[in-house]
C-alpha cells in the first residue's frame, strides 16, 4: 500500500504548520491513523516514505503515544474515564455495563469489528462524571441503563 | 450527540450565576466587565463566535497593545497586575515574558506556546474555556505574541478534546478574516499566526519542556533546566509557555488596567479565576468568580450543596497533584497564598469532592495509579516508586495490607519528593499520597487491621490491569 493522493495532499498540508518534515511527524501519524483507523506497518512505512523518516524512528512516537493505534481498532473507539471523579461517581459500573453490552472486555474490540473498549484518564468532564467518549462526541454523566442507547447511534 | 452539544448539564457560564461574591476595591468594573473570561459566552452553550466576542469588547485589549503601547510596556502591564499562571504553578505571568529577549540581537524565530495539554484528573476548566470562549484565547496569546515579540504561536492541544479543537480552528479562522491574526495585523504590519497542534497523548506532554519535545515530534520526555525555555525552547529558539487561562486574562489587563484587575479579586492576588467543583454535589461545573472566593461559597453556592445523603470528607482542590483539603478548612479564601498556607496548592481552581459514602484509600489509590500509570519512565523515583505507592495502597484497599506499609508509604514520600526527581510529576504524586496518609491515618490504619474496605464506593487494582499503552 502506498499513500493515496488524498492522503498526500493532507499530509503536504501538515507539514506547512512545522519548520521541517521531522517535526510534523505526530501530526502526519495522527492524519494517516484518522483515514485508516490504525497504524500498520504499511502506514508507518509510507508515513516514513513521505517524512523521510525511519518506521524506527515514528515507532519512537506510536508506541509513547496512546492515540496512536499500532493495532486494529473497531469503527467506533470507546474510552471509558477511570480517573478519581469519575470513579467516584460510578465509573466501575459504567465500566461493567459497558463490557457486558459489548460483550469485550478493556483493550478488546468486538468481533462485528464496530467498537473497541479504551480506557482513557480524566477527559476534563468530572462535572459530568461518569463519562465516556465515543469517537469524537463526550457523553456524561451516564447510569449503567444509559449504556445501550448511546452505543445504538453508532453503526 | 453531536460535539456541538458538549457542555456540562451544571456548567454555569459567567452571567447566568447569581449570588457570586462582590468583587473587592469597590469601583464597578468599566463597561460591566466584572467577569472578563466568561462574559462573551453564549447561554446557549454554543462556542462565541466572533461577533459574539466582539460585542463584548472582544480585540480592544490588542488594539490597545497594538496602537498605546510598546511590547515592553504590555509585558510591564501584565507583570504589574500580578497575574500568576493558572496552569497551577502560579509564576508570575510578566516576569516570565521579560526574560524573553527583545530587541534586533534577539535570536528568532520566537515562538509563544499555549499549554491547552489539560489531562490532570479533575481539571476542568480549560475545556470550558476554550470550547466556549475560543477567541479570548486566541487573542490573549497574539498580545503575549506582540508583548515578546514572537513569529509564530503553537496551541498544543490534549487528545479527545474534539469540541473544543473545532471551536478554536473556527476562531482562528475567524481571527484571521478579521485581521487580528495572521499577516500585518490591523495593518501594523506586525504579523503573527497560531498552529493548533494535537497532542498524540500522555499526560507528561503538558509539563512545558516535556510539551515542546511533542511539539517537535520528538518523545515528549521533560528537558533539563537551565536552559529555561524563554532562553532555549521550541526548535532551541526562545519560547514562553503559558496555560490557556493565563492567556486568556490578558486581554481584560491591557484593556483595562492593573487597577481594575486587581479589584476584581477578594484577595491581593487580583483579578477572576474559572473555578469548578465535582463531585456528589447538585450542580457541578465551571464558574467565573473573583479570586479568592472561598471553597465553602463555591461548594454551597455555585455548586448547589452536596447531594442528599452525601457528607464531605475532603477537596481535592486544583487537580490530583494537589493535597486534600479536610472539610473542615473550606472556609479558606480559594487563592494561591491562602491555600498555600493551610497546606495545599490552588492548582487549577476545579475542586473534586471526596464524599463520605467513597473511600479515602480507594481515592487515593485512583490518583497514584493515574501518575503511575502516566509517568514517562525517565528517572528512577518516579518509574519505580509510582509502581510501588500503587501496589501498597491496592494491598490495603483490599485487605492485603502490613502495619509496615504506611512507613513504607512515607518513605516513598521522601524518595519521590522535590529535587529528587527529574520533573514535578512524582512530586505532585506525593502531595496527595502526604495529606491522605496525615488526614486519613485512622482509615489506613482500620483498613489494615480489618482486611479490607467496608465502604460502598470502594477502590480496586483493577484500572492498573489495562492502562492506557494498550495501542
Amino acid at each position: 500500500m502506498s499513500l493515496s493522493d488524498e492522503e498526500r495532499r493532507a499530509l503536504e498540508a501538515v507539514v506547512t504548520h512545522y519548520p521541517d518534515h521531522r517535526a510534523a511527524a505526530s501530526s502526519a501519524l495522527k492524519a494517516v491513523q484518522a483515514r485508516r483507523r490504525w497504524l500498520s506497518d504499511e502506514a508507518m512505512a509510507d508515513v516514513g516514505g513521505f517524512l523521510g523518516m525511519s518506521v524506527e524512528e515514528l515507532d519512537s512516537l506510536a508506541t509513547f503515544g496512546n492515540m496512536l493505534f499500532r493495532r486494529p481498532v473497531g469503527r467506533h473507539i470507546v474510552l471509558v474515564c477511570n480517573s478519581f471523579a469519575c470513579w467516584s461517581l460510578g465509573y466501575a459500573e459504567l465500566l461493567e455495563a459497558l463490557e457486558q453490552e459489548l460483550g469485550v472486555g478493556m483493550g478488546q474490540t468486538t468481533p462485528d469489528d464496530r467498537f473497541t473498549l479504551l480506557p482513557i484518564v480524566c477527559l476534563g468532564a468530572c462535572d459530568r462524571g461518569p463519562a465516556i467518549m465515543v469517537d469524537a462526541d463526550l457523553h456524561g454523566p451516564l447510569a449503567p441503563a444509559d449504556v445501550r442507547g448511546v452505543l445504538a447511534r453508532y453503526a | 450527540m453531536s460535539a456541538a452539544d458538549d457542555r456540562g448539564p451544571g456548567v454555569t457560564a459567567g452571567g447566568s450565576t447569581p449570588g457570586g461574591s462582590t468583587p473587592g476595591g469597590g469601583a464597578a468594573a468599566p463597561g460591566g466587565e466584572e467577569r472578563p473570561l466568561t462574559r462573551a459566552m453564549r447561554a446557549d452553550g454554543r462556542p462565541a463566535g466572533i461577533d459574539d466576542y466582539l460585542a463584548a469588547g472582544g480585540y480592544e485589549g490588542l488594539n490597545r497593545a497594538l496602537f498605546d503601547h510598546e511590547p515592553r510596556e504590555v509585558t510591564q502591564l501584565v507583570m504589574d497586575s500580578g497575574l500568576r499562571g493558572r496552569g497551577g504553578a502560579g509564576y508570575n505571568t510578566g516576569r516570565k515574558w521579560s526574560t524573553m529577549p527583545l530587541g534586533p540581537d534577539a535570536p528568532r524565530p520566537k515562538y509563544v506556546a499555549c499549554n491547552a495539554d489539560e489531562m490532570e484528573p479533575g481539571s476542568i476548566k480549560d475545556r470550558f474555556l476554550m470550547g466556549r470562549n475560543p477567541h479570548v484565547v486566541i487573542e490573549g496569546m497574539v498580545i503575549a505574541g506582540y508583548a515578546v515579540q514572537a513569529d509564530a504561536g503553537y496551541l498544543f492541544l490534549r487528545a479527545q478534546y474534539d469540541q473544543p479543537y473545532a471551536a478554536l480552528e473556527r476562531a482562528l479562522a475567524e481571527a484571521r478574516a478579521r485581521g487580528f491574526l495572521g499577516e500585518d495585523i490591523l495593518g501594523t504590519g506586525w504579523s503573527f499566526d497560531i498552529h493548533l497542534h494535537e497532542s498524540i497523548g500522555r499526560y507528561i506532554c503538558g509539563e512545558a519542556s516535556a510539551m515542546l519535545n511533542a511539539l517537535e515530534s520528538l518523545r515528549s520526555n521533560p528537558r533539563a533546566r537551565p536552559p529555561h525555555m524563554t532562553g532555549a525552547g521550541l526548535y532551541s529558539k526562545p519560547t514562553v509557555v503559558n496555560n490557556v487561562e493565563s492567556y486568556a486574562c490578558v486581554p481584560g489587563i491591557v484593556r483595562h488596567g492593573v487597577d481594575w484587575w486587581k479589584g476584581l479579586a477578594v484577595t491581593p492576588e487580583g483579578g477572576t479565576k474559572i473555578y469548578g467543583v465535582s463531585g456528589r454535589v447538585a450542580t457541578p461545573g465551571c464558574v467565573e468568580l473573583p479570586v479568592g472566593t472561598s471553597l465553602r461559597e463555591l461548594i454551597e453556592v455555585h455548586a448547589g450543596g452536596m447531594l442528599p445523603g452525601y457528607g464531605l470528607t475532603a477537596v481535592v482542590p486544583g487537580g490530583a497533584s494537589t493535597a486534600f483539603i479536610p472539610a473542615a478548612d473550606i472556609d479558606v479564601p480559594f487563592d494561591f497564598d491562602n491555600t498555600e498556607r493551610i497546606g495545599s496548592r490552588l492548582g487549577t481552581g476545579t475542586a473534586v469532592l471526596l464524599d463520605d459514602q467513597t473511600c479515602p484509600v480507594g481515592m487515593l489509590l485512583n490518583m497514584e495509579q493515574f501518575f503511575a500509570q502516566e509517568s514517562c519512565g525517565w528517572c528512577t523515583p518516579c518509574r519505580e516508586g509510582l509502581q510501588w505507592t500503587v501496589k501498597l495502597l491496592a494491598d490495603i484497599e483490599e485487605g492485603r495490607g502490613r502495619p509496615e506499609y504506611l512507613e513504607l508509604l512515607e518513605d516513598q514520600c521522601w524518595y519521590m519528593g522535590p529535587d529528587r526527581t527529574f520533573c514535578d510529576l512524582a512530586p505532585g504524586a506525593v502531595q496527595p499520597l502526604q495529606s491522605g496518609l496525615k488526614l486519613f491515618r485512622d482509615e489506613l490504619e482500620r483498613h489494615i487491621a480489618e482486611g479490607g474496605c467496608s465502604y460502598p464506593r470502594r477502590g480496586s487494582s483493577l484500572p492498573v490491569r489495562s492502562g492506557t499503552t494498550w495501542a
